[in-house]
């Protein structure tokens, strides 16, 4: 097993400081007898333009992880940085205001422009998202995938350098997952986003990442780094994905029989082995 | 690999947009309105046809029991006289100015009590037992502060309304849901601009319930206040109740209490219409079809 302080994504990510820079992070939440430590001094990086899939199954603490990036929570102990960059979030859910019109979701972001930038600033970023002529419209008239759409036209409004994104389209059928692979490929390319995207689905960790981050569970731990050597576009279906998702498959499934046989989760902090 | 190109991918979305937006079906207005309208004439129907039945059972005499005819026709006769109308302006008065200064209250009380927990921790669980009170009991407390003066009326109406008004409120605070309060705080609200983009436009249908309910409230506490405190030469609903009794006069009595309970379903009805215009806007209504 790898090492839990090594720097990971260093040999590959040559020249600027990264964008993002975890060094062993912990985060337990309780405490005493009943605390959980749900990340194990975890040390992660991601240049500006890199996009990283962490991938894990339950319990790996991925949404933990962004959470602490987006400065929604604390680590207990390690440092974040971020180097003063501004931050956009996604979730599984749109979570979009439902009183707002999707123009007026998207200029929440905006607050701090005028009133007519802001309108023109909100129509570009629809258009964007491929969204123009659902302005007017309220978040309950939309499809799934065309919420996901204004929730990220909402966190690219933001100006961010970095996106975190909770397995934005876990929620999604594949065909539109499909297509909103495409769109984020695009626009993550264009603005040169770094991109810290959590899912459990191995394939789209692979169509995605420029590397895979494989985390163990309970507690979250880096444990493989794969790089992610396949030319862009790729797709989901195409054997060289498959390849590679196959061979990190066998590895998240190693992972997760080492906790066969414990049908409650641990409670002490510190007995992991 | 074959790779799309971009108006490939953008038609493909737009396809998929267009299949998955609903259509909604045009609505015939009219049918609608019959649709709703006819069950309730027939319950009203099947009501009076009851209350006639009852009467020429004759359990009781014409005067102490009056039969809807009767009373129908003395309610048509009032809405001709003057009196009537000044006793309906009278009570309204009462009930919109006690509700509205019950808002102002329960406002207030709901807003320190949703942000500070130690007056949440002390004055929680008593505005939940206010609310069951019944307001008859503020009555004799009420008479011996304000004496028989309207404000003795008003005192009872906002202390009937409040606490329902601020529950509505801090139940709707508490009940923000949380992805849009991470969502929030990744957007950067904080304080002032979280309490004004998110928790009180989260917390509106929750507070329109407590408005509701504190009405209900406040429309009971007057007709027992206006029962009970009877001001000279201020005619009011609750008054007039009062006299027709006195009178033995059971068809004025009888059409006094449509007239109260008719007030009530309109009010009611308002309430409602606004609180399905704010489900349809925010997509809560589950209707199906």
């Amino acid at each position: 097993m790898t090492a839990p302080t090594q720097e990971l994504g260093h040999g590959r990510t040559e020249g600027p400081a990264p964008a993002v820079r975890l060094d062993a992070v912990s985060k337990v939440y309780g405490r005493g007898a009943t605390s959980l430590l749900a990340l194990d001094q975890v040390s992660l990086s991601a240049a500006q333009g890199e996009f990283v899939c962490l991938l894990g199954a339950s319990g790996c603490g991925k949404s933990t992880m962004l959470n602490l990036v987006a400065g929604l929570d604390r680590p207990t102990t390690g440092t974040i940085e971020t180097g003063g960059r501004q931050i956009a979030m996604m979730f599984q859910e749109p979570a979009l205001f439902p009183w707002l019109t999707v123009t007026g979701n998207i200029e929440l972001a905006l607050r701090k422009l005028d009133r007519k930038r802001r309108r023109e600033r909100a129509a570009e970023l629809l258009d964007v998202v491929h969204l123009g002529g659902f302005a007017k419209k309220r978040p309950h008239e939309l499809s799934g995938g065309m919420r996901q759409r204004v929730s990220l036209a909402r966190a690219l409004a933001q100006e961010a350098d970095v996106l975190l994104m909770d397995e934005p389209f876990g929620a999604l059928d594949a065909m539109t997952r499909d297509l909103l692979h495409d769109e984020l490929e695009r626009i993550w390319r264009e603005r040169n986003l770094a991109i810290l995207f959590v899912t459990h689905n191995v394939r789209e960790a692979v169509r995605l990442g420029d590397r895979v981050v494989l985390l163990s569970s309970r507690p979250g731990k880096v444990i493989e780094d794969y790089p992610v050597d396949l030319e862009r576009p790729r797709r989901t279906e195409s054997a060289e994905v498959a390849g590679l998702a196959g061979e990190i498959t066998v590895r998240l499934k190693e992972e997760v029989s080492r906790h066969a046989g414990k049908s409650r989760p641990e409670t002490e902090a510190g007995n992991v082995g | 690999m074959s790779v799309d190109a971009p108006d490939k991918l953008n038609a493909q979305i737009a396809g998929l947009d267009a299949l998955e937006i609903q259509v909604k079906a045009k609505r015939n207005i009219p049918a609608a309105i019959w649709g709703r309208l006819w069950p309730m004439l027939l319950a009203v129907s099947i009501v009076l046809a009851i209350w006639e039945a009852v009467v020429l059972a004759g359990f009781w005499p014409e005067y102490v029991f009056a039969g809807p005819v009767t009373a129908l026709g003395e309610l048509g006769n009032r809405l001709g006289e003057g009196e009537f109308w000044h006793a309906v302006a009278t009570t309204m008065r009462r009930a919109v100015s006690g509700f509205l200064l019950a808002i102002l209250v329960g406002v207030a009380i709901g807003a320190a009590v949703s942000r500070i927990k130690l007056l949440r921790a002390a004055f929680g669980s008593l505005i939940t037992g206010l609310q069951t009170m019944p307001s008859i009991a503020w009555f004799p407390l009420a008479i011996l502060l304000f004496g028989l003066t309207e404000n003795a009326i008003t005192f009872v109406v906002v202390l009937g309304a409040a606490p329902s008004i601020a529950n509505g409120l801090i139940t709707g605070v508490d009940y923000t849901p949380p992805i849009l309060l991470r969502a929030g705080h990744v957007l950067g609200l904080r304080r002032i601009s979280l309490y004004r983009h998110l928790i009180l436009p989260a917390s509106l249908p929750s507070f329109l319930a407590g408005l509701k309910q504190g009405w209900a409230f406040a429309w009971r506490s007057l007709m027992a206040g206006e029962i009970l405190v009877i001001i000279a030469n201020q005619p009011s609903l609750g008054e007039q109740l009062h006299y027709a009794r006195e009178l033995a006069d059971s068809a004025r009595l009888l059409a006094t209490m449509i007239i109260i309970l008719l007030i009530g379903i309109v009010v009611d009805v308002l309430f409602g219409a606004a609180d399905n215009a704010l489900r349809r806007r925010w997509g809560l209504d589950q209707r199906i079809g």
